[in-house]
């Protein structure tokens, strides 16, 4: 349910019906950013949303997002580092 | 200058002058067909040759919008029935044009199309011949229907055909997919996306007659249209009764194309082109004609998609960037935007 | 694709995999032992079968998937109503394109506009306020479809049609939500589910604490995740831990995107706009008590039941589903696609039976695409 897409505001079109121009990966499409807008509308340039049926629904902290991806690194590196201890055990038996 | 009108009207349908001066100043002004008799008449030294065959396709054209960057229905038009005699390993050399005209067009815009098509035919060193136009009330077509049918020869001892494709073959894109369709789709407007997009649509008999010279074994070719690589793709394993592999790594697409998908959807596999082949050829002819491929601006962007093999008969499957393996079924209906 | 690709990367997914294979032998999950996790959202099914995850993760972990997909989930009768109305003379009928080949009793969308009914597939409900603009002398009406990710646009659709006093746009409303089908399946006495996927995109609009009462009451863990295959690896990754420490906690996986509090602006366009009917009918799992939402009296000028007197608002004709069509049983997980007797035989997705073989989200129809289908002959 609910193809939504990560696009970034790149201008705002019309501030009295809250639009804006989102673009994802150089395709644009004008966005309604009400659900989005708490200060000025000038302050959601250049910010990432999630975009779903023509309108910005969530902005994506980017914060979170390297939080995520540091902890999969960090899963990643483990298991790597266990993987060579693996390989260098089973080294070790064939030598014995 | 005969013709005053701005727009077409029924009167340019009648049968009379007004319906001469359209084709003359149109027309046949650009065209230069060889006589104004209600056939050509070729003489075709080609076919003389022991051995060769006569290749005869046709093919209509519909597209809103008529125009739209990077090309228009006549490119289109002249492109379509050009590739579909290339891919079966012809020398495209005549086509006939056949115009459905919705009264109200405007005059210049069928000037645009039959200049597009005079330059295009003859980049792609073929001429048009012959041809028809018929006026239609508002409404009943949208804007202008185009008709194009094709004849080449191919030359003796080339046989090429889905049939043949055998396990091991290597599967060759000649660029990047899916322009065609994603332009439409943001040029129809009602999906309010703007890009920088452009149709890849280009005629791809030079390219195929380089191709088929580096890869004399070249077992088959299927320009990518309607439903894309993922169709043409079934449609050969189906006929050759193998399966084909391709890795989702491979496929060239650009980066707009696939932020179009996302927005809609949609996947890119099944988009249209209208400038894409895929080839089949034997692994040890792969290098020289992605070579040849290259050195052709239509081809510049050649390169190996997958390839054939001995399991899952019928059945195309991608490798996905993952690690993972789906199949890549045939397209049902059209595709259609989604937000689910 | 920024905030995407970065989560599709396979490295990190072998690693995801492995951690989680480590896990499911530890906590005893066997083939023949499954852990089952329902993955509520349509859009995870979705994700799932395009990366081929249910065949890259361990054996012990068995997907069930949810009732998640609003076209899916759409009753036949709710169909041959939007239908009657598209077919109504000057209606403009826009729809997401979800919807077009949904089959009713008699037609779907496509059909009808084959037929001549003036349906108009859009992106987004602005486009279809924007026809209405355009179009003052037609009527043009909104399919108003989807969860509470989709339901503050047409809310807003609303309030901005009221503010410019439109009187010829109307939405035709079966927004549903997520916590009370979800109740509906953890009280059924044949629910065998350990833990729970939550919908990722529900969630920046609502916020993670409706799903509380699954792990409070029901005891159930529920991570909500994003959508990309790192995001649904890792979730799972999260549930079995949870299951592992014998805990039940709402987690929230997909943080950059969801707020814990959800959408204000979202949920007071919602609040204002629409209420709570007293039950609405689910394709396979009957009616359900507080399950769907209609447009309030302060808005009726512009619900299409009210102005068509169609539906909720008008006699609602009792249309039998399609006969041995066993999407009820699929959608509450207690048939896999390949096991109903119809899949790939009178249900295909050229003529589809049910409407879990149309929508993309459906699970038949990922079975299909992707080849489940197949690989289970």
């Amino acid at each position: 349910m609910c193809l939504g897409i990560p696009g970034q505001i790149v201008e705002i079109t019309d501030p009295a019906r809250m639009a804006a121009m989102a673009e994802v990966s150089g395709v644009r499409r004008e966005v309604n950013v009400a659900c989005v807008a708490e200060g000025p509308l000038e302050g959601l340039i250049g910010q990432w949303a999630l975009i779903h049926v023509g309108f910005a629904m969530s902005l994506i902290d980017e914060e979170e997002a390297a939080k995520t991806l540091d902890a999969l690194r960090d899963l990643g590196e483990a298991q790597e580092a266990l993987e060579q201890m693996a390989a260098g055990d089973a080294a070790l038996e064939g030598r014995a | 200058m005969a013709l005053r009108d701005t727009r077409v009207t029924l009167a340019h349908g009648g049968g009379g002058k007004a319906m001469r001066d359209l084709i003359e100043e149109v027309f046949t002004a650009v065209f230069a067909p060889p006589g104004m008799e209600d056939q050509a008449r070729l003489t075709a030294e080609a076919l003389a040759e022991p051995g060769a065959r006569l290749a005869f396709t046709t093919d209509s054209y519909v597209v809103t919008p008529v125009e739209f960057p990077g090309g228009d229905i006549g490119k289109i038009a002249v492109c379509g029935t050009v590739n579909d005699l290339a891919v079966g390993g012809a020398k495209p050399l005549w086509l006939s044009a056949a115009f459905i005209i919705e009264e109200g067009t405007e005059i210049a815009l069928l000037h645009r199309i039959a200049a597009t098509m005079a330059r295009e035919a003859e980049a792609a060193g073929v001429r048009i011949v012959t041809g028809d136009t018929k006026v239609v009330g508002r409404g009943a077509c949208d804007g202008v229907f185009v008709t194009t049918a094709g004849v080449g020869v191919i030359a003796a001892g080339r046989e090429m055909a889905a049939g043949l494709v055998r396990p091991g073959d290597v599967a060759i894109v000649n660029g990047v997919l899916g322009d065609h369709g994603a332009t439409i789709l943001a040029a129809r407007g009602d999906l309010a996306l703007s890009s920088t997009i452009e149709s890849d649509c280009a005629a791809l008999g030079h390219l195929m007659a380089d191709a088929m010279q580096a890869a004399p074994d070249m077992r088959a070719a299927r320009d990518l249209t309607r439903g894309g690589l993922a169709s043409a793709l079934n449609e050969i394993a189906q006929a050759a009764g193998c399966g084909i592999v391709i890795d989702e790594t491979a496929l060239p697409l650009r980066a707009e194309v696939v932020g179009m998908c996302e927005i809609l959807g949609l996947d890119p596999l099944y988009l249209a082109n209208e400038g894409r082949v895929v080839t089949f050829v034997p692994e040890a002819q792969a290098e020289a004609t992605l070579a040849a491929m290259r050195a052709r601006p239509e081809g510049a962007g050649a390169c190996i998609v997958g390839r054939a093999v001995a399991e899952h008969t019928g059945q195309v499957r991608m490798r996905t960037a993952f690690g993972g393996s789906r199949i890549v079924d045939m397209l049902v209906g059209e595709q259609l935007p989604r937000i689910c | 694709m920024k905030f995407a690709s970065e989560f599709r990367d396979p490295k990190l997914a072998k690693a995801l995999l492995a951690e989680i294979a480590k896990l499911a032998d530890q906590i005893g999950a066997s083939k023949e032992k499954p852990v089952h996790i329902m993955e509520i959202c349509g859009g995870h099914t979705h994700s799932i079968f395009r990366y081929g995850l249910d065949k890259l993760i361990h054996e012990g972990v068995e997907f069930i998937h949810g009732p998640g997909c609003p076209v899916c989930v759409l009753p036949r009768a709710r169909v041959d109503e939007c239908i009657e109305i598209a077919q109504k003379e000057g209606v403009i009928f826009c729809t997401f394109g979800d919807a077009m080949r949904v089959p009713g009793s008699k037609l779907s969308l496509l059909q009808a506009k084959a037929e001549g009914a003036d349906v108009r597939m859009v992106y987004s409900p602005l486009d279809a306020l924007e026809i209405a603009r355009r179009n003052p002398a037609r009527e043009v009406v909104f399919f108003g479809l989807g969860f509470e990710t989709t339901t503050p646009s047409t809310a807003l659709a609303i309030q901005a049609a009221a503010r410019e006093g439109l009187t010829n746009f109307s939405v035709f409303c079966n927004h549903i939500t997520v916590p009370e089908p979800i109740k509906a399946l953890l009280d059924d006495p044949h629910m065998c589910l350990d833990g729970f996927i939550g919908p990722g995109h529900v969630s920046m609009v609502i916020g993670i604490h409706p799903y509380d009462f699954i792990a409070q009451y029901y005891g159930k863990p529920i991570v909500v995740a994003g959508f990309e295959p790192t995001d649904l690896l890792q979730s799972v990754l999260m549930v079995l831990r949870q299951i592992a420490e014998g805990a039940a906690r709402v987690e929230n996986q997909y943080a950059r995107v969801v707020p814990e509090h959800g959408n204000k602006v979202s949920i007071a366009a919602i609040e204002d706009v629409y209420e709570k009917r007293p039950s609405f009918e689910w394709r396979g799992l009957g009616e359900i008590d507080a399950s769907g939402l209609r447009i309030r009296t302060s808005y009726r000028a512009f619900d299409a039941e009210e102005k068509f007197a169609i539906g909720y608002a008008g006699v609602r004709a009792v249309v039998e589903e399609a006969e041995g069509c066993a999407c009820g049983a699929v959608m509450t997980g207690r048939m896999k696609p390949p096991a109903c007797p119809q899949f790939g035989k009178g249900c295909t997705p050229e003529m589809p039976l049910g409407a879990l073989m149309v929508s993309s989200e459906g699970a038949c129809a990922a079975y299909w695409q992707y080849g489940g289908a197949r690989a289970a002959e």
